[in-house]
């Protein structure tokens, strides 16, 4: 029974995983571009949020505003990093400069919020800490429960709007082939900020998720998710929705397993071992496309 | 000298050792996200050597760099069959995997960290630190260094003139490791003390940073680039948090003004052009 408790609570923490995972192979598929201002959007989201309830504002707003601010970032991020680099230099993706510009970001954006909000971590006055279901022996909380579903439902939303909507052809194409989509009437100009966007949204609403769930906040709470996430998506495989879904939950639970058995000091172990494991035996993830992600740096 | 710029100048040492250790896999492509954990490794081990073996200091150093040498070329084989963000990831996760492992190693004193006898001081680091330069340099000059870039520019057409792309990325992988099992060794000799919290993400992303804000086309780069972060964040001593702000913002701007790095090809070739010029000048009568 206290296997199965675990279960839950990983894949509780896996659902988080899975979003941030989401944003990152999203980046990476259509833009070939590993983005590590993923945590610090999500921890924008989260402690702008907190920062909104110390000025008084209703939490359910704040944590709104904390989604809106990210994806403002994200939008910041895009102007310096990727469109920049397009304009002048031809393909952004046959350097570096992107992740090195991403990394930049990270930094600015982890110590203005250092600046502005301190580096203690903060309780956020979460209205629903003990709200659980009893199903004999187990306890699930309704908060991880709807976020692992409404985590779920959102990368469904998105899967279908990749699939169908005009915009979500107009990444594909992008992802594919940006030169050939320009000649076929796509502006990448306008359709790139939508990856930001999405990117955005999604960081945000993990680290709303997040905040709601376990109710704490710092300055770098964006490093430690942001890296099992990482994790989660290597496992699954880089550019691919599904393998970023199945990465998320295998990290939780790895997570959650490996600290109920061996103690929460070794948890690097198993994680890291598993990825470089996976990458040896199958270089490209569990379910990644033979070309993504490959491209020289 | 005053305390203050001395304990700079090892600081310095310590990140032009480890800014080159990135430096020489990555002038053959490969970005290596890991740096920590070589680092971590040849500080361990030289701590190791020193303290529960006795080996006198000359000893320790050249041996650490060895055994770390060989953890890398050890792994640089599962790291290879990897590419591009794939190998980053990989190099991350051995990093990781390496912090993993030493936080919970007893022997080394675990998370509380381990004593280091031996003390080096800026006269062993400083000639240390110079000898990694001057043989990167020799080593970008050979013809090895020549099949480095030739791999870095282009694989296929590298392997088509027949040079030996899997040796020259292995190679490379493990100088790589060797000179960040330096880096290690002289950190654990110079602060006395190892604790693996040195050692973490952190370190490598900053060291990463060094060598592509430098420049990974000349054996130049990792040099500008280690000063240009050691001696910037230093001037901008406002308060530390903003000054860390600015830092950032010099990084997204140095990206959008020189994407190749500080120093490329093309300007040490510009500078050499001109320096001769002047020369053929002032021979003519």
């Amino acid at each position: 029974m206290l296997i199965l408790q675990q279960l839950i609570s990983g894949l509780m923490i896996g659902g988080i995983y899975v979003m941030v995972a989401v944003a990152f192979t999203l980046t990476i598929g259509m833009l070939n571009f590993l983005n590590f201002t993923i945590p610090a959007l999500f921890m924008l989201a989260g402690m702008s949020a907190w920062g909104l309830t110390t000025l008084g504002v209703h939490w359910a707003a704040a944590l709104l505003g904390g989604v809106v601010i990210a994806t403002l970032a994200s939008l910041i991020v895009e102007r310096f990093t990727y469109r920049y680099m397009r304009v002048r230099y031809g393909d952004a993706t046959e350097h570096a400069l992107p992740l090195v510009s991403s990394l930049g970001f990270l930094i600015v954006f982890e110590h203005l919020v250092l600046i502005a909000l301190g580096s203690d971590p903060q309780r956020f006055p979460t209205p629903f800490t003990s709200s659980d279901i009893h199903i004999g022996p187990l306890i699930i909380g309704i908060p991880q429960l709807v976020s692992l579903f409404l985590s779920l439902v959102i990368v469904y939303g998105l899967s279908q709007m990749l699939k169908h909507s005009r915009v979500g052809r107009a990444l594909r194409s992008i992802a594919e082939n940006p030169d050939a989509s320009t000649l076929m009437g796509v502006n990448v100009n306008y359709i790139v900020p939508v990856v930001f966007i999405i990117t955005g949204v999604m960081a945000g609403l993990a680290g709303m998720l997040f905040t709601v769930n376990y109710g704490d906040v710092s300055a770098y709470m964006g490093d430690n998710v942001a890296t099992k996430a990482i994790a989660g998506m290597v496992i699954g495989g880089l550019g691919n929705i599904w393998g970023a879904i199945a990465g998320g939950l295998i990290v939780g639970l790895t997570e959650v397993m490996a600290i109920h058995f061996f103690g929460a000091d070794i948890v690097k172990i198993p994680i890291w071992g598993l990825l470089l494991l996976i990458l040896v035996i199958r270089p490209t993830g569990l379910f990644g496309h033979t070309t993504i992600g490959k491209g020289k740096f | 000298m005053s305390g203050y710029w001395a304990g700079i100048l090892a600081i310095l040492c310590f990140n032009i050792v480890v800014a080159y250790s990135v430096f020489l896999p990555a002038a053959s492509g490969q970005l290596n996200l890991g740096a920590a954990g070589f680092v971590a490794i040849g500080a361990y081990t030289s701590g190791y050597l020193s303290t529960d073996v006795g080996l006198a200091m000359w000893l320790t150093i050249p041996l650490a760099a060895l055994f770390t040498g060989a953890v890398a070329f050890l792994m640089s084989f599962p790291i290879l069959r990897t590419r591009g963000v794939y190998m980053v990831l990989a190099t991350f996760a051995f990093a990781e995997i390496v912090q993993g492992v030493y936080i919970n190693l007893e022997v080394f004193g675990a998370a509380a960290g381990y004593p280091v006898d031996a003390y080096a001081g800026l006269g062993v680091i400083a000639p240390v630190a110079l000898g990694v330069v001057v043989v990167s340099f020799f080593i970008m000059s050979t013809r090895f260094g020549l099949s480095m870039r030739a791999v870095h520019d282009d694989e296929r057409v590298a392997a088509l003139f027949g040079v030996n792309v899997r040796m020259t990325q292995v190679t490379a992988f493990t100088l790589g490791g060797l000179v960040a099992g330096i880096g290690g060794a002289i950190w654990a000799h110079q602060f006395n003390y190892v604790e693996i919290q040195n050692f973490n993400v952190m370190l490598s992303i900053f060291v990463l940073l060094y060598v592509l804000i430098g420049g990974t086309q000349t054996a130049f780069g990792p040099l500008v680039g280690a000063l240009f972060f050691t001696l910037v964040p230093e001037v901008l001593r406002v308060s530390n948090d903003w000054r860390f702000v600015f830092f950032g913002v010099i990084i997204v701007m140095m990206m959008v003004v020189r994407p190749e790095g500080i120093v490329t090809r093309t300007m040490t070739e510009r500078v050499t052009a001109l320096l001769t010029f002047r020369r053929g000048n002032a021979a003519k009568p």
